[in-house]
């Protein structure tokens, strides 16, 4: 009987191997992406993941205005053109004609795209008394952490291809703030419709878009399948059909990967990368990621209020060593907050050089010639901007104490730990961010500007020459003196040193050699319209 | 035997009370604000931290949250997922089925070699097939499933290609799920090769998850055989002349099979635990990879109905176990 079953079993597997291609027609061109994790739904202004961006609003829907495909630059999206009045307040978007929504089970669409189904996306979101506010769950949290609920006054259709935002203040990130996955446009006759049948929570399940794929059937944590759309308004995409294989496992992923059974994955295991780069059938692409990993000072603590202790001490770390210490290489270091792949990145800052010497030279001047006792916080959790934090804070702690500074490394639950740097109770301590709609006004203004103290801007630092140009280029929508602007706020940073800038850590993406035009998207996302199979 | 099977039940329900205690309070011990895990390096502003702890009724005192969700228990609400916002029975039940046939051949797997290893070192104390396979389970033992499980696909799937790497079934193949078991589920499709394809995934997952058990079983099984093989009326057995395998298989493996369904029973729960991890690696869309996924973002509903669920099933098989040595021994059912 034993015998009888390995045979059943090697048979069946053997069997199982040459049938994988056999039941699809061979002319329809399949891309499988093996992802990390399950989406949390299909309405991407319900949730802030990545993977379910990259499962919804990445290949289903359009926004108004998008991101040209591997950059952070901003292109028309469903609206063909935008005017912003003189006085920054009000944007008046022109839609684009002739855009139509996917056909599904459930609806058949009859009109195509226009500006009531702008006004239902946003209302939704906006209006606390929209039938469709509270629909499965109704927490917009990239809504509301965007600042959208406070900066948006009203939002206007002004005939069936127009429609206008009026804004309380001028705010120049906001037209960035439209290429976000939140704002991803839905169907309002779809959602009418689901209304009427008593099941609006379907609008999020079943997503009806006007992206160039269209989802087929999801079955929970194993496969999600998605078809070309046919009538996509910037043509069809080049593959018939895309299949999300979902595989948590990093090491897996790869094994299926090099076995053919995905033709591209997200997050490789820093440990198999060298493998990848040697492996004749995978091309390794990297680019920086769009983060950055600091150590920021309190700077409404002594003594981290005067910025010579500060610069003092950027000059003490061995960035180098903490490159390849804690990102294995898979990071470069930083010396804006901004990182590279963000217009307005200041290429003429120039770095604190390591040197101790200096540094404990520049201490001395500072009026501490034997050093000071301070804590170092070192996050809780794994992040891509800091994939260690820990080890991070060892080392810095060892580089500090050649100088003098002895430093005790602290660590909370990562609520605890946000709470508490947010009111300012840590020395020092290592943070990062993620950008969310690739403007510099996202980094600056969110973890440096005055207003963020208290919140965001856990170095507590408030500078008034900083403030003022992140503000004055926050109202003035010309983006060449916006880029000016930010760099001289870049200079006075680097100035100031309020943080010491770690690194960006770099992005590997894994694809097979088969795959065409595959592009590593800065914000994180992975996106499969322009991509094709080589025969 | 009714006698019996009701006093079995009445001992269920007090553990059942217990687990609701203990998965409720437990989680909440788990330091982690949910809100605030969630928000991030963005954080919450305090005014939507509180409608949001108003939303999870978190703003309620846990006594409260804890008779709130015991209500709801006995009317079969698991309450919603803080993520996907679906009724946490609702997932339980379309993901179990994957669960329930990786398991059910992952014991399957470990009975069928288990027990004849077990036999094997038995009749053959001493000697060198006794050593190689209780040293083969002792290695199958100590080995940590995900390492294991690593081990076995680059080895059968990538080196030598035989079986798929992950999934249930090839991506290729696509039917709507009827009873959730792809075996049945791919016959039930009529598609060529389906049934092969979903059958070959199973296989490295089977052993994986199957090879602590089946080391288990094995060792069991060895040690109530030598312990049965020496009573007296086994020497009567073969002193009557009765054939050797007959005295092996009929007098003397039914009476050792006793401990060794207990050990069965028992590994129903490992068995479970093991899925947890085996489905992660071979991205097996079941319960305990499921229930990993809702601890890292803090669902609190999935992860009380995930586990409470969990602790049921491991309850109900153990009183199938308990009602099958009723069947065996006579006696058993009895006592008390």
């Amino acid at each position: 009987m034993k015998a009888n079953f390995v045979k059943v079993a090697l048979g069946a597997g053997l069997l199982a191997a040459t049938a994988l291609a056999a039941p699809t027609a061979a002319s329809a061109k399949t891309l499988v992406y093996c992802s990390e994790g399950s989406p949390e739904g299909f309405n991407p202004s319900l949730y802030t993941a990545g993977t379910t961006f990259d499962a919804s609003s990445r290949q289903v829907f359009n926004r108004l205005v998008q991101f040209k495909r591997g950059t952070t630059t901003i292109v028309p999206g469903l609206a063909t053109s935008w005017d912003v009045s003189a006085d920054g307040l009000e944007y008046t978007f022109n839609l684009r004609e002739g855009v139509k929504f996917h056909t599904t089970e459930d609806f058949t669409p009859t009109r195509d795209f226009n500006a009531d189904d702008v006004v239902f996306t946003f209302m939704r979101q906006f209006d606390k008394d929209h039938p469709y506010h509270g629909v499965s769950g109704g927490s917009y949290e990239y809504f509301n952490a965007m600042s959208m609920p406070d900066l948006v006054k009203d939002i206007v259709k002004v005939d069936d291809y127009t429609v206008k935002f009026v804004l309380n203040r001028p705010e120049a990130p906001f037209i960035a703030n439209m290429a976000m996955d939140f704002a991803s446009v839905l169907s309002a006759e779809y959602a009418d419709k689901m209304m009427e049948a008593g099941t609006p929570e379907a609008v999020d399940l079943n997503p009806v878009g006007t992206g160039p794929f269209q989802l087929v059937a999801y079955q929970k944590d194993a496969v999600i399948r998605y078809k070309a759309f046919p009538e996509y308004w910037e043509g069809k995409a080049a593959i018939d059909n895309l299949i999300f294989a979902i595989t948590p496992d990093s090491t897996v992923r790869y094994q299926k990967l090099k076995a053919g059974e995905c033709h591209v994955m997200p997050y490789p295991n820093p440990a198999d990368l060298e493998a990848m780069e040697a492996d004749a059938d995978i091309n390794l692409m990297s680019q920086e990621g769009l983060n950055v990993g600091y150590l920021g000072y309190n700077t409404a603590k002594e003594p981290f209020t005067d910025p010579k202790v500060r610069k003092a001490l950027n000059m003490a770390i061995n960035k180098d060593a903490i490159i390849e210490g804690v990102y294995q290489g898979a990071g470069s270091a930083a010396k804006n907050p901004i990182p590279p792949t963000i217009w307005s990145y200041n290429n003429d800052t120039v770095d604190d050089p390591y040197d101790p010497e200096a540094a404990k030279a520049m201490l001395a001047e500072a009026g501490y010639p034997d050093g000071f006792t301070t804590d170092i916080w070192a996050m809780p959790v794994q992040r891509p901007y800091n994939p260690n934090a820990r080890r991070m804070a060892e080392l810095v702690q060892a580089d500090w104490a050649a100088i003098g500074v002895n430093a005790e490394i602290v660590s909370y639950e990562w609520g605890e730990y946000l709470e508490r740097t947010k009111k300012g109770e840590q020395g020092t301590f290592m943070l990062g961010w993620t950008g969310d709609n690739g403007d510099p006004d996202n980094f600056l203004a969110v973890l440096l500007g005055c207003d963020a103290v208290g919140g965001s801007n856990r170095a507590q630092w408030c500078n008034e020459e900083f403030d003022n140009l992140i503000q004055q280029a926050k109202t003035t929508s010309d983006v060449l003196e916006r880029t000016r602007l930010y760099e001289e706020a870049q200079v006075v940073f680097k100035r100031e040193a309020p943080w010491a800038t770690i690194a960006h850590s770099i992005v590997f993406e894994p694809i097979r050699n088969e795959v065409v035009d595959y592009k590593i998207d800065p914000f994180g996302g992975h996106i499969f319209y322009g991509v094709d199979l080589a025969e | 035997m009714l006698g019996f099977l009701f006093r079995r039940l009445g001992d269920i329900i007090p553990t059942f009370f217990g687990v609701t205690l203990l998965v409720f309070f437990l989680i909440r011990l788990i330091p982690g604000d949910p809100i605030l895990m969630m928000a991030g390096e963005r954080g919450v502003d305090a005014v939507r931290y509180a409608e949001l702890k108003a939303q999870y009724g978190f703003d309620q005192p846990v006594i409260v949250q804890y008779f709130d969700y015991l209500i709801g228990v006995f009317q079969g609400d698991l309450g919603k997922s803080f993520v996907t916002k679906k009724p946490v029975i609702d997932e339980f039940l379309t993901l179990f089925p994957a669960t329930v046939e990786l398991a059910t051949m992952g014991i399957l797997f470990a009975v069928i070699f288990g027990i004849p290893f077990g036999v094997l070192a038995a009749i053959h104390r001493g000697k060198w097939i006794d050593h190689l396979t209780m040293s083969l389970s002792l290695t199958g033992y100590s080995m940590p499933i995900f390492w294991w499980a690593l081990l076995l696909i680059m080895f059968f799937s990538t080196t030598l290609g035989w079986t798929p790497i992950s999934g249930r079934i090839s991506v290729m193949y696509f039917f709507e799920p009827v009873t959730g078991f792809m075996l049945i589920d791919s016959l039930l499709s009529g598609e060529k090769g389906a049934f092969a394809s979903a059958f070959s995934h199973l296989i490295l997952p089977t052993v994986a998850l199957g090879t602590i058990p089946m080391a288990v079983i094995a060792r069991m099984t060895r040690s109530s055989m030598l312990e049965v093989l020496g009573e007296e009326y086994i020497r009567v057995a073969r002193a009557k002349g009765l054939a050797p395998m007959r005295v092996i298989m009929v007098h003397a493996l039914r009476n050792a099979l006793i401990p060794v369904i207990t050990v069965i029973g028992l590994q129903v729960g490992v068995l479970l635990a093991g899925a947890i991890l085996t489905e992660t690696i071979f991205s097996w869309p079941g319960i305990g990879k499921w229930i990993i996924e809702a601890m890292n973002r803090r669902d609190y509903p999935t992860i009380q109905g995930g586990i409470l669920m969990i602790a049921f099933l491991v309850m109900a098989v153990n009183l199938i176990v308990d009602l099958l040595y009723g069947i065996i021994n006579p006696r058993i059912r009895y006592k008390r």
